[in-house]
């Protein structure tokens, strides 16, 4: 599969949406040029608002923006713009559910040779237990482009997770997003793979594998982890009566949490999830680091094999 | 009790003498008091300290509409010291953004007068706040947005010197003036208290003049209960250009009422019924 930027695509898909509507507004705090926002300051300068290393402000000022009715894109790292800057989202951007647009790029492990203070693994919980908040997780530039596009013109506050590595594509053109639904990339009868980001990719390339062994995986891409698919993840969950998640996050608070919460409510069945143990994460090679934390197609064939032992 | 129609507040620097602002703020006060006495609790001496500031800006300078609090050309006032909110309350429901009965909603839970200002219940709060250190930030992202439409509208923001503490509002400071906010005037109530204690004692933020000069503001100081230096200040921060304006107002915690004055323990307590009475004789409710 072709590797993709889906941080580029951020950053062409802003300059697209700077030239049909003047009430885009972006801000970075000094990461414009990794974030990719420094191409929409390219070609709307007076548009473009540095904060500087300054991420509290940032946000609030976001706010700000928008109760002039701007729509405001802000984008810094995962880690600062959930983490440093996660009060200011809560208070001043959600709590009076303001029309900020949340997109941050280095999510994930994939961040690499930084390491752990770089590496968001947080970063889907830290926005996920924010009221009015939603979530979205892409997995490539098709899918990004499609997901700015839809957030940029749906009222309300989204946090939009993006990754510094380049991703397998996934999608063609006929892809379309829609807020709140999963889709079926591959059916199957034994078990359902729900991943997002870099994992889906995995995913397919784990149930093609286990085919080979006689193991029906059915594969579902959840972009949206909040507000998530209730009804597809339960339907998938009737037929196959045995889910696994995979996701470049921890396994606290992020999509696996959030498949747990729907199945326990809904159609409880054996569940694994995948994703990094609870644990910081550390320098290396952002491919290399997928593997060191069996976040790949192996991890997803040990945890497909553990959940059918499970089941009744 | 001087009423005035909603179509006196559309143009700025209104005819409004000090005697007449005074008056306003006493009744002001005696709000703070009933409204917080009445839900036993709530932050009557930062409120005390923040009213005659919060009166000049509703009744003498900004630009509002009270019949439409959303009104595209109106200034705009954020009150970062959100705790505060029974003063903002008051001057909201005296100006006629909604009656004056509503004011026993404050702090209940049928009611829409959150113990923080809410953008989403009341009419006429421009920004949600109560989290100390980030109004300020809203307030530098509203006069962003006003200049990108070329609009003439003005933002004043309050913060409290304990709230000066926080970083956030140091961030905001160095945007304000980077981004030559001169559409942005923030009133420091610098009544030298917070919860622990005196500020130069708990936390010195001194000295704060200079400190904002050098983050590149023009800075006036006043005595915050001085009706004629408040609107001396205001005026001269509507001829400042290319710089955001600090007032640094001096004020006094619980002013107005002998007993509550530079007193730190009136900063989170409401008066209990008794010496609710003696503080509205005080300020010449007949009781
Ligand atoms: C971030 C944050 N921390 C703590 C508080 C609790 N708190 C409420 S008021 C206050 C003291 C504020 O002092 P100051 O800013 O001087 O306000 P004033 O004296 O004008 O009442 C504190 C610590 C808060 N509201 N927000
Ligand atoms: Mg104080």
């Amino acid at each position: 599969m072709k590797k993709v930027s889906l941080r580029d695509t951020y950053g062409d898909t802003l300059v697209e949406l700077g030239k049909e509507d003047e009430r885009i507004v972006v801000l970075d705090a000094d990461l414009s040029g990794s974030t990719k926002t420094a191409k929409f300051a390219k070609v709307f300068p007076e548009r473009f608002f540095d904060f500087g290393i300054a991420e509290i402000d940032m946000m609030n000022a976001a706010a700000g923006l928008a109760t002039t009715g701007k729509i405001p894109f802000v984008s810094t790292f995962a880690i600062f713009g959930t983490g440093r800057a996660w009060e200011a989202v809560r208070q001043t951007i959600c709590y009076p559910n303001l029309n900020v647009k949340i997109v941050c790029t280095h999510g994930g492990i994939t961040v690499g040779e930084d390491g752990a203070t770089h590496q968001a693994l947080e970063d889907v919980a830290n926005m996920r237990n924010i009221p009015n908040m939603r979530v979205i997780v892409p997995a490539d530039d098709i899918e990004t482009r499609e997901v700015i596009r839809k957030i940029a013109y749906t009222d309300g506050p989204f946090y939009v997770r993006l990754s510094r590595e380049k991703f397998p594509r996934i999608f063609d053109e006929s892809y379309r997003f829609e807020i709140g639904k999963g889709h079926v990339l591959r059916e199957g009868e034994d078990v359902t793979v729900i991943a997002n980001s870099v994992m889906t990719s995995f995913a397919l390339l784990a149930a093609e594998n286990l085919e080979k062994e006689g193991i029906s995986v059915e594969v579902i891409h959840m972009p949206s982890v909040k507000p998530i698919d209730t009804e597809l993840i339960a339907k998938s969950a009737s037929k196959t009566k045995a889910v696994v998640t995979a996701e470049e996050h921890s396994i606290i608070g992020g999509l696996g949490s959030a498949v747990a919460e729907v199945l326990v409510e809904n159609f409880p069945v054996p569940m694994e999830r995948l994703g990094t143990p609870d644990v910081f994460g550390r320098s290396g090679k952002g491919w290399e680091l997928l593997h060191y934390f069996g976040l790949d197609e192996k991890g997803i064939a040990e945890k497909v094999k553990k959940v059918i032992a499970r089941k009744r | 009790m001087v009423r005035f129609e909603p179509s006196f507040f559309l143009e700025r620097n209104r005819e409004i003498d000090e005697v007449t602002l005074r008056a306003i703020a006493r009744e002001v006060r005696k709000d703070i008091l009933k409204m917080t006495s009445e839900a036993q609790s709530g932050h009557p001496g930062g409120a005390m300290s923040a009213a005659d500031i919060i009166v000049t800006l509703y009744y003498y300078k900004m630009r509002h509409n009270p019949e439409n609090p959303k009104w595209e050309k109106r200034d705009r006032f954020v009150l970062s010291k959100g705790h505060v909110c029974p003063a903002l309350y008051s001057v909201l429901a005296r100006t006629g953004y909604f009656p004056l009965e509503k004011l026993h909603e404050f702090r209940k839970l049928d009611g829409d007068l959150q113990g923080h200002p809410d953008m989403k219940k009341t009419p006429g709060i421009e920004i949600s706040t109560g989290s100390l250190g980030h109004g300020i930030g809203a307030a530098v992202g509203m006069a962003l947005g006003l200049k990108l439409d070329k609009s003439d509208s003005r933002v004043y923001c309050m913060i409290g010197d304990g709230e000066a503490q926080e970083g956030s509002v140091w961030e905001a400071s160095m945007a304000a003036s980077h981004y030559n906010l001169d559409n942005l005037v923030v009133i420091l109530d610098n009544n030298n208290l917070q919860i622990d204690g005196p500020v130069d004692e708990v936390m010195s933020i001194y000295p704060a003049v200079e400190k904002w000069k050098a983050f590149g503001w023009h800075v006036i100081e006043i005595n915050g209960h001085d009706f004629k230096e408040i609107k001396a200040a205001l005026d001269e921060a509507d001829t400042v250009k290319f710089k955001p304006t600090m007032i640094v107002a001096k004020t006094v915690k619980g002013k107005g009422v002998s007993f509550m004055e530079n007193r730190a323990e009136w900063h989170g307590k409401a008066l209990p019924p008794d010496l609710l009475k003696e503080a509205l004789k005080e300020l010449g409710e007949i009781v």
